[in-house]
């Protein structure tokens, strides 16, 4: 806030030096958003008040109340009584963490995060760099392609790939069986929970390459092509002019996309979700899904909201990360 | 440097040839190196076209198929008879029709409310410096960081303690503060696009604070609103999740609900089921198609809904 003041205070000094650059959002022309009239200081916080008390009411009330009630024990009695559950202490957490179940949890939706970000990333990544390469009228037919991946609800899109891998009338079964020697001919992809993870990433992956690519494709475009020469007359071959020129200069973007990535496959519910009929298997479960099995379906609210806050934690420091370099950028001023 | 304008205008990426230009043979060369560059990339981009398109590809072509070819062993790749019984038949679902219009009272309400709230925030944090305003941008971040399946559970026992399950105004309300924080965001980008001469200058000619807001800043911000009323509406017609746990009566269900309920437990009406995954996603495809431009870059500097 100290900073946000200073700066506000001195527009043209030290504190923002290039300010011709030009960035697309930067402050308004004409001596900034500084004077904060005297008449009403009030006002800004009569304005932002319906919204923090909005915001506070649906985001920041619950999650003390996670933290309440993982110290609690609350179940189907509690919710419909109204009466307060009874204080616990960590019982909820070392029940939790003393579950093996909880750790292959863990681990399985670690695991799942890693391959479906590093997929997704080198898919998109490679598939922004061809888009340079290509002929426009390909080029067109690809984002047309991807516009419409992109435009797909979660839920239509979880549909499409339940038919297209159903055991008996799928598309992928009869396709796969018209190869000689291979016969999916009923085959169900979800007995296997390796072959079941499998079509959900492939979901998961299919639903972000398309904000993955259009967003690299616009930072390669601001690749400088003087650079990409000139590095290329002095010998560069190209993973040389891709490593020490073009990637530099998306890197920003590349990483915002990657933490992005990051928490929303960290946080994966309803690709599984609905891919299992609203019941996955305890072999489908993510930590998104056993918790809110846990709530919803052994009623034990309080272990639900435990493991609630165990993945908060867990993905804090990602968030933290994002946070950052958000603030690096600028675009919080 | 003329010359390296010339190259950026010529589409190839590879333009070396343009840096030599006395060698007669150097075109050629280029020439000839680039054709098989192009084929290779050509071909990645088809394959990447086909992966990409195929699903939508067969959500629209089952959705027309009849059910006869939808249950046969050997599924035909390309069109062959196009029926809408699958549409009749999704559409004569009990609690299509007020599905339906549960979802357009659900996101109509919170997105409008969500304007209303989101504008004048934004104007607020966009205008004014005052103590407090960066923590309230970063909260916004912060929000919209957080797991929507981690704050399922307190949200549901706050609605329940509240009366609100069961209730449009309880999803109504989540709905309303899901977008909200990204709707500021956005509409924040506008207002500090907006000149502050502009409305001072209308302050000097006599407008009070409020006409200026009301006749110079709103109508320049509308597109900004429009464009974030947009993303809102999109967010809030996908949820289904917190619908889902909310709503207990059938006639209460928003359309999503209905389209996850439509596997029973006799098997799955796949042809049923990809009509009504079209009728869902038409309305959807369609605004996403209006602000497609803004989404990547909206996505990147500080919105996170995706």
């Amino acid at each position: 806030m100290t900073a946000a003041d200073t700066e506000a205070a001195a527009p043209p000094a030290d504190s923002e030096p290039p300010p011709p650059t030009g960035r697309k959002s930067g402050r308004p022309k004409g001596g900034g958003r500084a004077t904060a009239r005297t008449g009403g200081a009030l006002l800004p916080y009569l304005l932002i008040g319906p919204a923090i008390v909005a915001i506070a009411a649906i985001f920041a009330w619950p999650l003390v109340q996670t933290v309440i009630m993982s110290f609690q024990d609350m179940g189907r009695r509690e919710l419909w009584t109204g009466d307060s559950p009874p204080w616990v202490g960590f019982e909820q957490f070392s029940t939790i963490l003393g579950d093996s179940h909880f750790w292959s949890v863990t681990f399985k939706t670690v695991l799942f995060m890693v391959v479906c970000v590093s997929l997704t990333m080198s898919l998109g990544l490679l598939i922004a760099m061809s888009m340079q390469r290509m002929s426009p009228w390909v080029r067109l037919l690809l984002t047309g392609a991807l516009i419409a991946a992109w435009s797909m609800p979660l839920l239509v899109a979880t549909s499409v790939f339940r038919w297209l891998s159903d055991s008996d009338y799928g598309v992928i079964n009869s396709t796969l069986s018209r190869i000689p020697g291979l016969d999916f001919q009923g085959h169900n992809w979800f007995l296997n929970p390796w072959q079941g993870f499998t079509i959900i990433g492939a979901v998961v992956i299919w639903g972000a390459i398309p904000f993955v690519v259009i967003t690299l494709y616009a930072a390669l475009t601001q690749v400088p092509k003087e650079l990409e020469e000139a590095a290329k007359l002095d010998g560069a071959n190209s993973w040389g002019v891709f490593h020490h020129v073009v990637f530099p200069v998306i890197k920003p973007v590349f990483q915002m996309v990657a933490t992005l990535s990051v928490i929303w496959d960290f946080n994966i519910f309803g690709q599984v979700f609905l891919m299992r009929g609203n019941k996955p298997e305890p072999e489908y479960e993510l930590l998104g899904i056993y918790s809110f099995q846990k709530a919803f379906t052994s009623s034990s609210f309080s272990q639900g909201t435990a493991i609630a806050l165990i993945t908060v934690l867990l993905l804090s420091g990602v968030a933290a990360y994002y946070l950052r370099q958000l603030l690096k950028t600028g675009e919080v001023e | 440097m003329s010359t390296t304008t010339t190259a950026r205008t010529s589409e190839g990426a590879d333009t070396e040839g343009a840096q030599t230009p006395p060698k007669k043979p150097a075109p050629r060369r280029y020439r000839a190196e680039r054709r098989p560059n192009r084929i290779g990339f050509n071909i990645f981009g088809l394959v990447a076209f086909v992966v990409m398109a195929f699903p939508v590809y067969w959500l629209v072509l089952s959705a027309f198929r009849p059910n006869s070819e939808i249950r046969s062993y050997d599924q035909s790749l390309f069109p062959t008879s196009i029926t809408f019984d699958n549409f009749v038949r999704a559409t004569e679902t009990r609690f299509f029709w007020t599905a339906i219009q549960s979802s357009l009272i659900i996101c109509v309400t919170a997105v409008l409310g969500a304007m209303v709230l989101g504008t004048i925030a934004a104007f607020a944090i966009g205008r004014f410096n005052f103590v407090g305003r960066k923590a309230f941008m970063m909260v916004l971040i912060v929000v919209q960081v957080l797991p929507p399946t981690a704050m399922l559970i307190p949200i549901y026992v706050q609605l329940n303690s509240m009366g609100a399950l069961n209730e449009y105004w309880g999803v109504i309300v989540v709905y309303l503060v899901s977008v909200l924080p990204f709707s500021i965001w956005m509409i924040r980008g506008f207002v500090i696009n907006v000149p502050k001469e502009l409305e001072e200058s209308a302050m000097v000619d006599g407008c009070s604070r409020m006409q200026a807001f009301w006749k110079v800043m709103f109508p320049l911000l509308a597109p900004g609103i429009a464009a974030a009323s947009i993303f809102s509406l999109i967010t809030a017609w996908n949820e289904y999740l917190f619908a889902y746990v909310i709503m207990q009566d059938n006639d209460k269900y928003t359309l999503n609900v209905w389209l996850m309920n439509f596997t029973t437990d006799r098997g799955t009406d796949y042809g049923g089921l990809m009509a009504g995954s079209v009728i869902v996603a038409v309305p959807v495809v369609i605004f996403f198609m209006i602000v497609q431009k803004k989404m990547a870059a909206g996505l990147t500097s500080g919105a996170v809904k995706g």
